[in-house]
């Protein structure tokens, strides 16, 4: 047991002392934090409709009225040419055209439908549905209006049978930031925490000191909990670090147990220090464990459920996922911060892993040789 | 010139000969692709709920059998008092529950009105949204096709037409992004990362007393890299035009100049990187940090860069990744040529200088 | 010179082989407590392969092997308390100061850390370099740092210490300096046993071997071997033997 105090006090001082280091393990993922959490957002703020409005009636002024109204478009420009219009999406200078055909506010009046057009930019998925329904959702609503303004008949445009209330749990205003907050710093924590303890162990194989280690009596297990305490301090540091800043600055809920969240955080390091000192007892130079470490990580990532639902995923993927440590953390994170599940919501995912980083502690220690 | 092949040999074996690393150099664009093609899209489906029918009749049976029938969800269970519901949520299982109101179909008969409650976990803001705006549409159509008769007047009927991607496809997105991922992570962090490890064993000063100049030495362990790279990019392009149907309207030599000139910048930001580090694990921090996440996040990739903040958009038109995705987009999807790309080629030629300049300079400043 | 007869370190048959490649062909020898045993040869003779079985720090493809009464392959970590080593790669912690290194290094071996600080104060004042203990390991020359490797290798007061070429990359004084400091080891009672491929350092041992492609082929006194080939000094000894290799 002393032995490993030894260890510990050793890594400390060499953490400690590189001074170029401390910024890139304290410094460097806060400010990632704080700037990437308003990067990931999929609320349309502004979108740049092209208007070719070949009616030019009066209806079709006060269509494009709304939509210049609204604070989520710009209109980047008119023209009466279609051509022209697909020219300025192809120049990536819009992403929507309106096209109000001529006749727009006539058949709309004599032959009580009307018609108009919609081109959206569809190379990036995500944004363009998000503009199909935000535009959609603002043409019906003008067309609500036209409906109560003609007919004079106000219950016409509500005469739904069935009225649907939806309502938001745990996030009212749908604010996305404290969705993606807890997720990008599961990310951060479990980088740093892996990367560091991955290049430990092959760091010293490098230099040579691994062997100076192993002519020692020191006991397999005894050198593999000194590697990994520290780095389990530091990412449980970073975390608390992440987290008030999440508080302070992003007002992000904490409902749950702050206690039962660190508890859980300390099994879950306890999979991915491992994974890294296991990775690091294979490799030989600390270029290898980077790769290696990375094409883990980033498959890791993004398998998840960081960005998106997890069970949307095909089977194959989900059945990846048992394996995958950043999934189980990526959901009690936010179980545990926003709907403050207790123990026994979240003891699947935390059994499951007790069960895990024990076996990949137990791999790491056999793994570990000190004879070649 | 001799010596100089020489050096790029030895480097080159030096690279092939580690087989896990070559594994997985390959492996990854493959892996990467295919989870980003499989695994990750917006795509809503097999999203769990669960359903409170306080009326159980057969109007609400219909409905309920809609939604399940959708194929966007599936039912996790039946909740039959109020105390389940928070329940539920805790668990983390279920994304919505959806309620129906007692005497559903007696009220719907009699009054021509009845309530439907969505509640909607929305700690995932943006899941919830889409799951509770399906639902509500779901019993939208069915009420326009079982309870409303005749049609409204003055309905604007909005055709809407979805440009270059009808399907509205991810591989569009994904295979620039994952390109700009890939590349960036060959060259600049394997440089960055294999020079430093020269200084930091000390192998460095040999190579420098050595009868090579500096620059040649630098370019010898960068040449190999180049290769790797380009054969990384050529597969995600093969896999994307041959397994996910991604279009190929413009000129491929013209893609390949294009792909070229990126991986030369990520080269350079690399040696650059190498400079300012002193040892490998400072190195690989500065590239994950600077370069993985902003990569992913900041250029377009998975989220659109105009909704972000305005500082982030300035902080988003500084990085190289951001303008490769859309001269690959442009070039793949929409067959564009120089003429619409120009201002992003040239962006990238000129930042592939300033990070040479700079570290030449760096370079010499360290060994004078 | 403390002269016993006792054998701390036996070898017989020991064969290690990579591959195709036998570093060590069926090697035999014995090593007396107490005395300074050199084991020369050639770059890439084998040398360090045995020292790494000896330390046990690698396994041998056969043979046994007994170092200070235990069975390397049976009793490999109480082996492991009785000796000390210095490996060729320098082995200390170029980020941390002398003192941290003599503390971690005095502290895996399990030393109570009272008699570690006593220890330390006094291998200082007898190295004279109380002045640099809080001295970074990478901002100190060569010849200083190895003389802290070798006090950290015998710090735990083992019965054996191996030293794979301590002098290599060094001036002669720093050498004759460093071989004082073995002397002072093997006054205290610990076998030293070091490889080298200086010659004139195997004047300084005891008895030394000489190794050539993994065979040992002449292990006697130094004054012994220079009878037995009629040279001047070792430097001619091992010539000698290396052309009767060749021919």
């Amino acid at each position: 047991m002393r032995k490993i105090l030894y260890i510990l006090q050793k890594e400390f001082i060499q953490i400690f002392r590189d001074k170029t280091m401390l910024p890139m393990i304290f410094g460097v993922p806060i400010i990632q934090l704080v700037v990437l959490v308003h990067a990931a957002t999929l609320e349309m703020k502004s979108i740049d409709m092209f208007v070719v409005d070949k009616d030019l009636s009066s209806l079709s002024a006060k269509l494009v009225n709304k939509f210049e109204g609204s604070p989520f478009y710009t209109i980047s420009g008119r023209s009466f040419s279609i051509t022209d219009a697909n020219k300025e999406i192809e120049n990536n200078k819009a992403d929507v055209i309106l096209h109000i055909p001529h006749g727009f506010e006539r058949n709309l009046l004599r032959e009580k439908s009307s018609e108009i057009q919609l081109q959206i930019d569809g190379i990036n998925g995500t944004a363009a549905s998000l503009i199909n329904a935000y535009s959609t959702s603002v043409i019906s609503d003008f067309n609500k209006n036209i409906i109560v303004e003609l007919t004079q008949m106000p219950q016409l445009a509500e005469m739904e049978p069935i009225e649907i209330q939806t309502s938001y749990w745990y996030n009212p205003e749908l604010n996305y930031k404290t969705y993606m907050l807890p997720g990008i710093l599961v990310i951060l924590v479990s980088i740093i925490s892996l990367f560091m303890t991955a290049m430990n162990i092959v760091r010293e194989k490098e230099m040579g000191t691994i062997e100076q280690i192993n002519v020692t009596p020191i006991r397999k297990h005894e050198f593999i909990i000194g590697k990994l305490v520290p780095f389990m301090i530091i990412a449980l540091f970073e975390l608390a670090l992440g987290l008030t800043i999440g508080k302070l600055f992003f007002h992000i809920p904490v409902v749950g147990s702050v206690g039962l969240l660190f508890g859980f955080v300390l099994v879950y390091l306890l999979v991915v220090l491992s994974i890294g000192l296991l990775i690091s007892t294979l490799a030989s130079t600390q270029q290898q464990v980077m790769f290696i470490s990375f094409f883990f990580m980033l498959v890791f990532i993004l398998m998840s459920g960081i960005f998106t639902p997890t069970e949307s995923m095909p089977m194959w993927a989900q059945k990846v996922n048992i394996i995958n440590p950043f999934y189980y953390f990526m959901r009690v994170i936010r179980m545990i911060l926003l709907k403050g599940s207790r123990f026994w919501d979240i003891s699947y995912e935390f059994f499951s892993l007790l069960i895990y980083g024990s076996f990949m502690l137990g791999l790491a220690v056999w793994r570990y040789r000190k004879v070649a | 010139m001799s010596r100089f092949i020489g050096f790029v040999k030895k480097e080159f074996s030096h690279i092939f000969r580690d087989y896990r690393t070559m594994l997985i150099l390959f492996g990854m664009p493959v892996a990467q692709i295919l989870i980003f093609g499989y695994v990750v899209s917006n795509e809503i489906k097999d999203i769990k709920i669960a359903i409170y029918d306080k009326s159980k009749d057969n109007v609400t049976q219909e409905i309920t059998n809609k939604i399940l029938s959708s194929g966007y969800f599936i039912i996790d269970k039946n909740i039959d008092n109020d105390n389940q519901v928070e329940d539920a949520f805790k668990k983390g299982n279920i994304r919505e529950v959806i309620i129906f109101e007692p005497h559903f179909a007696e009220k719907l008969e009699r009054e021509g009105k009845a309530s439907i409650q969505i509640l909607a976990d929305a700690s995932d803001a943006n899941t919830a949204n889409i799951v509770s705006n399906y639902t509500s549409a779901i019993i939208r159509t069915y009420m326009k096709n079982e309870l409303m008769k005749g049609e409204l007047p003055f309905v604007i009927d909005t055709k809407v037409q979805i440009l270059y991607n009808k399907e509205l496809k991810g591989v569009y997105m994904f295979v620039p992004g994952t390109m700009a991922l890939i590349l960036m992570l060959v060259s600049a962090m394997m440089t960055s990362i294999s020079i430093t490890r020269e200084k930091e064993m000390g192998t460095m000063e040999v190579l420098l007393v050595s009868p090579l100049r500096p620059m040649p030495i630098i370019l010898g362990k960068v040449i190999p890299y180049v290769g790797l790279a380009f054969m990384n990019a050529l597969v995600i392009i093969a896999l994307s035009y041959f397994v996910f149907d991604m279009p190929m309207q413009g000129n491929l030599t013209f893609l390949l100049l294009e792909t070229l000139l990126f991986i030369l910048m990520a080269l350079s930001l690399g040696i650059l990187i190498s400079t300012v580090s002193k040892s490998q694990m400072m190195a690989m921090f500065i590239s994950m940090f600077a370069l993985m996440l902003p990569t992913m996040l900041l250029s377009g990739f998975i989220f659109p860069i105009e909704n972000m903040p305005k500082i982030l958009q300035w902080l988003s038109s500084i990085m190289p990744a951001r303008y490769f995705i859309v001269i690959v987009k442009n070039i793949m999807i929409k067959g564009s040529g120089i003429l619409v790309v120009w201002k992003e080629t040239l962006y990238l030629t000129g930042i592939t200088i300033l990070f040479l300049v700079i570290s030449i300079k760096k370079f010499k400043v360290r060994l004078e | 010179m403390l002269k016993q007869t006792e054998n701390i370190i036996e070898v017989s048959n020991l064969v290690k082989k990579f591959g195709n490649f036998t570093a060590n062909d069926d090697l035999t020898f014995d090593v007396k407590q107490g005395e300074i045993f050199g084991f020369l040869g050639a770059n890439g003779a084998g040398k360090t392969t045995t020292l790494k079985i000896l330390s046990g720090l690698s396994y041998p493809t056969s043979g046994k092997v007994k170092v200070a009464g235990f069975d390397v392959y049976r009793e490999r970590e109480k082996v492991k308390k009785n000796i000390g080593y210095m490996s060729q790669k320098f082995s200390l912690y170029d980020d941390l100061t002398v003192k941290e290194n003599i503390r971690f290094y005095g502290g895996i071996y399990g030393l109570p850390g009272k008699y570690i600080k006593e220890k330390t104060d006094e291998l200082l004042r007898r190295l004279k370099m109380e002045n640099i203990k809080d001295s970074l390991i990478k901002s100190l020359p060569l010849g200083w740092k190895q003389k802290i490797a070798f006090s950290v290798a015998i710090f735990h007061n083992p019965g054996i210490v191996f030293l794979d070429e301590p002098t290599g990359g060094v001036d002669p004084i720093t050498r004759r300096d460093f071989w004082e400091l073995i002397y002072e080891a093997s006054y205290s009672g610990i076998t030293v046993f070091v490889t080298t491929h200086y010659m004139d350092e195997a004047e300084y041992c005891d008895r030394v071997s000489i190794m050539d492609q993994g065979r040992i082929e002449a292990m006697d006194t130094p004054a012994l071997l220079k009878k037995q080939y009629n040279a001047e000094n070792m430097d001619e000894v091992f010539i000698r033997i290396a052309r009767k290799q060749q021919l």
